[in-house]
């Protein structure tokens, strides 16, 4: 099992944003969230790759422990994560927002950088050539020179997926990557996904769109107020009764859905 | 003890004054989201306009001070316009530099239209009263009963009337607050005008105790940072709260330890206070 | 074309380098000659400002405490001790970054606004130190005969002159430091931080040890530029130290342009000189430079550097734009 939470969860003030949740991905998998609004989905991946603390659980990694690793250590250990909305740099190139993403690979220091060290001449370089690697990889190295901010949202989503890429993770947790994208360029960036396992990436994701989620998962886990109601794989959770519950009582709060 | 009971009366008269200029820095910083350095040279402003409606056009001296709060919200409101509304997009560092620009204009445009030199603001309340055998300072009376009147206003209008709601509901919830369309732009207006106001009634009240000059809002702007700091940016209580404990801090130390001592022991337990709980003594947590 | 531009980067560059060696030569202007060193001592401190600020995006209030704190050990040091000068820079230098680095332990502890108020504290009273500890820093009276340096080996620093190379030889070191650290991956993580902290964060970048470093190498280029003013103007008064010395400093940055490598030397030779045309206008300069800061912070926020960076980009776009017809290219992150 690559990563595993066992009775995972975070309170906000007296209030269980998530709720002793157990789930694993297995290694070269597609394992997706799904819930309605405010389930804690995102909670759950933030609590998962170090961005909160949880009050209660654990998570390993390829059987090692990183419950209360800050979220840069996470990073190092391989697992590397998307946001909701793409926050990229978006005054520079794509290329210049992909390099930092294998700085964390790299060892040379601030001697090196002022001595001009050779260390720090073939980090450099490396780092360039492993970006250049991901955005060819997630097929957007014609883009490389653009400015970020001058390119489409699939672009966008793309080039923070290659950031992530960058940091040589062993799972990568894409929080809504098509999120804001029409239906021709989700089909896009499915295949890329499908790309991403090909080339030994375990990918997890949370999404809205469901056709997406049934055309990729291997497994989902459904949340509700915090909590695991259903886990299994995509038919089953079609026909699960309190998946459906969930949802219809979320529907007056307006799912957006695919 | 009658020394003591003296520098208590003093600590709460300018207590009420930090209180009040640090509720015009909390409100902005609340509703607005910017730590506005310049409020000192408000402060300053403020003084110099109730100076000059005194001295020059013997406007009696509470009228001048109302007259100068006008004033002041008119200057504020114009800083907001001209200076933070079309960076209310921007980074927090350039909202800071904003404001350490309008604080260079304030201050260097007092020096060039006032001279630098220290005047003695008149006040009609001159002489002490006697109570319970202490010989209190007339103006320091007016100081602190005129703020406790003012605050009184702004916590009735805060809370009484619909303009007054709608800062306190910016203030709670941003995006609540504009989700049922409450403007926010006169509201940001509002809060400017409303904080240099209060800085300049702050200024006014104090000035025939200490002196008018250029930098003298320095020293204070300083001071109602860590006061707001210590109370929590944003929150109303905790600027009269911590406005008055600073003050008795001062105070007692000035007189029981040094005066350097009672100069620097607001920024001392500042860096403590930060050091220790990095987001204030009061925040609600990040 | 991005060969050529760094080619004429590089030429512009000697350039600039040979008539600052030259200018010694050609001004006999003594006090000309000051002014001009000044302004470079202003430009090191704002390159220590432009690391933190400009490529990390914190905003330090406690710069000129910093430059104070380099500037009270060179004059304590040689003036009350008799030290020699060299050491003395070097232990201005540690003093100020050791100091530094365990400030920011707690001031990185903040964040954002909370971070430049305590910061603004704590410059405040580093102020208030120097100012009441009289029977070590002559309190406000100062300290008189801060000594030029000894000489080394065969260079002897007897007049402005020498002086002069000695305070550029130091300038020129800083802005080879400033670039060496741009053009790194530590630099990247700079200014991905100054991007966005989660995002760095994300890609696996310690973000509060970065700070430090920053804020450690800040210090430390201040701490330089105290030290070279000590020696520089011979005297010392706790002034100097004062919160409105970084705002000085941050107006040089500003106009030059944050987080360019050519800003801080820009902003602090322009202003520092614009200062001293209207000098008979002394009273006037802020009134002016107050709404300069808000215009530039509004509308050119990356300062003339950035400016510059935007003219260069379009003139080099303008034959491609006929092809592609929307995009822009990028503009880099460190020029």
């Amino acid at each position: 099992m690559l990563l595993k939470t066992e009775g995972l969860g975070i309170t906000f003030g007296g209030l269980k944003a998530v709720d002793a949740v157990d789930f694993e991905v297995e290694r070269g998998t597609v394992a997706a969230i799904i819930g309605p609004n405010g389930a804690g989905k995102s909670t759950f991946f933030n609590l998962v790759s170090g961005f909160y603390r949880p009050t209660s659980g654990h998570v390993t990694l390829e059987d090692e422990e990183i419950t209360n690793l800050p979220a840069h250590r996470t990073v190092r250990s391989g697992m590397a994560r998307t946001f909701q909305t793409t926050n990229l740099f978006k005054e520079s190139s794509a290329l210049d927002n992909v390099i930092v993403g294998h700085r964390v690979r790299t060892r040379s220091n601030i001697f090196d950088a002022i001595f001009r060290t050779p260390r720090s001449r073939r980090e450099n370089r490396q780092c360039r050539d492993r970006a250049m690697e991901a955005l060819s990889f997630v097929g957007v190295d014609h883009l490389a020179d653009r400015t970020v901010g001058s390119l489409p949202q699939e672009a966008q989503k793309r080039i923070s997926i290659a950031l992530a890429l960058a940091t040589d993770p062993k799972i990568v947790l894409l929080d809504e990557p098509a999120a804001g994208v029409n239906n021709e360029e989700t089909q896009g960036l499915m295949d890329l996904i499908r790309k991403m396992v090909e080339h030994d990436y375990t990918v997890c994701l949370v999404e809205h769109k469901m056709g997406m989620i049934m055309g990729l998962a291997d497994k989902i886990m459904v949340l509700n107020y915090g909590q695991k109601i259903a886990e299994g794989p995509p038919e089953e959770i079609q026909a699960d009764e309190s998946v459906i519950e969930a949802y219809l009582g979320a529907e007056e709060e307006g799912e957006e859905d695919a | 003890m009658e020394l003591f009971l003296q520098q208590l009366i003093n600590g709460i008269a300018l207590g009420s004054v930090y209180g009040l200029a640090a509720l015009g820095l909390t409100l902005v910083f609340g509703v607005l989201r910017i730590p506005n350095l310049a409020h000192g040279a408000l402060y300053m402003v403020g003084a110099y306009v109730t100076y000059f409606a005194l001295v020059s056009y013997g406007i009696p001296y509470i009228a001048a001070i109302g007259l100068s709060a006008v004033v002041l919200a008119v200057v504020g409101i114009t800083i907001e316009r001209l200076v933070f509304h079309p960076l209310r997009n921007a980074p927090h560092t350039h909202h800071l530099i904003a404001a350490v620009g309008v604080l260079f204009f304030l201050e260097s445009g007092a020096q060039v239209l006032w001279g630098s030199e220290f005047r003695q603001m008149p006040s009609p309340f001159v002489g002490t009263v006697e109570v319970l055998g202490l010989n209190i300072g007339l103006q320091r009376l007016v100081v602190i009963f005129a703020s406790i009147a003012v605050m009184a206003a702004l916590y009735l209008f805060l809370k009484k009337t619909v303009p007054g709601q709608t800062i306190e509901a910016i203030e709670q919830d941003r995006t609540g607050a504009s989700l049922v369309g409450i403007d926010a732009n006169r509201v940001s207006m509002m809060t400017f005008g409303i904080s240099a106001a209060l800085a300049a009634v702050a200024a006014s009240l104090v000035a025939p105790i200490n002196l008018v000059f250029p930098t003298m809002g320095e020293a204070l702007n300083l001071k109602v940072f860590a006061i707001i700091i210590l109370g929590g940016l944003g929150s109303i209580p905790g600027a009269i709260v911590g406005g008055f404990l600073l003050a008795l801090a001062e105070v007692f130390s000035s007189t029981y330890i040094s005066n350097a001592f009672g100069q620097a022991i607001g920024f001392v337990f500042l860096l403590v206070v930060l050091a220790v709980r990095p987001t204030g003594l009061f925040s609600k947590g990040v | 074309m991005q060969v050529l531009s760094r080619h004429w980067r590089k030429l512009a560059l000697a350039v600039v380098l040979l008539v600052a060696l030259l200018i010694p030569l050609f001004i006999d202007n003594q006090y000309l000659l000051g002014l001009i060193m000044l302004a470079y001592i202003w430009a090191i401190a704002a390159y220590g400002l432009n690391v933190l600020l400009g490529y990390t995006g914190q905003l330090t209030l406690a710069h000129a405490g910093f430059f104070g704190i380099g500037a009270y050990t060179v004059g304590i040091l040689t003036v009350n001790y008799g030290f020699p000068f060299w050491p003395s820079l070097l232990l201005a230098v540690v003093f100020a970054s050791v100091l530094g680095f365990l400030i920011g332990i707690f001031a990185l502890r903040t964040q954002n606004e909370y971070f430049a108020i305590f910061t603004l504290g704590v410059g405040f009273v580093i102020f208030l130190v120097i100012e009441r500890w009289e029977s070590f820093t002559g309190g406000s009276l100062g300290l008189i005969g801060v000594p030029y340096p000894e000489g080394l080996g065969p260079i002897q620093f007897e007049g402005p002159e020498q002086l002069y190379y000695l305070i550029l030889a130091f300038l020129v070191l800083t802005i080879y430091v400033a670039a060496s650290i741009a053009h790194s991956l530590v630099g990247r993580s700079f200014i991905a931080i100054r991007n966005s902290p989660d995002l760095a964060m994300a890609a696996g970048i310690n973000v509060g040890r970065t700070k430090q470093l920053a804020f450690t190498i800040s210090t430390a280029i201040a701490g330089l530029s105290g030290g070279l003013y000590a020696t520089y103007i011979g005297f010392l008064g706790p002034a100097i130290v004062n919160v409105p010395t970084t705002f000085e400093i941050l107006l040089y940055l500003l106009v030059g342009g944050m987080g360019s490598l050519s800003g801080p030397l820009i902003g602090a030779f322009l202003v520092t000189t614009i200062f001293e045309y209207f000098q008979q206008f002394e009273a006037y300069r802020l009134v002016i430079f107050g709404p300069v800061v808000i215009l530039l912070i509004i509308f050119f926020p990356r300062g003339l550097a950035g400016l510059w960076g935007e003219l260069e980009a379009r003139v080099r776009r303008s034959p491609e734009k006929e092809a592609e017809g929307r995009e822009e290219p990028s503009r880099e992150e460190v020029r």
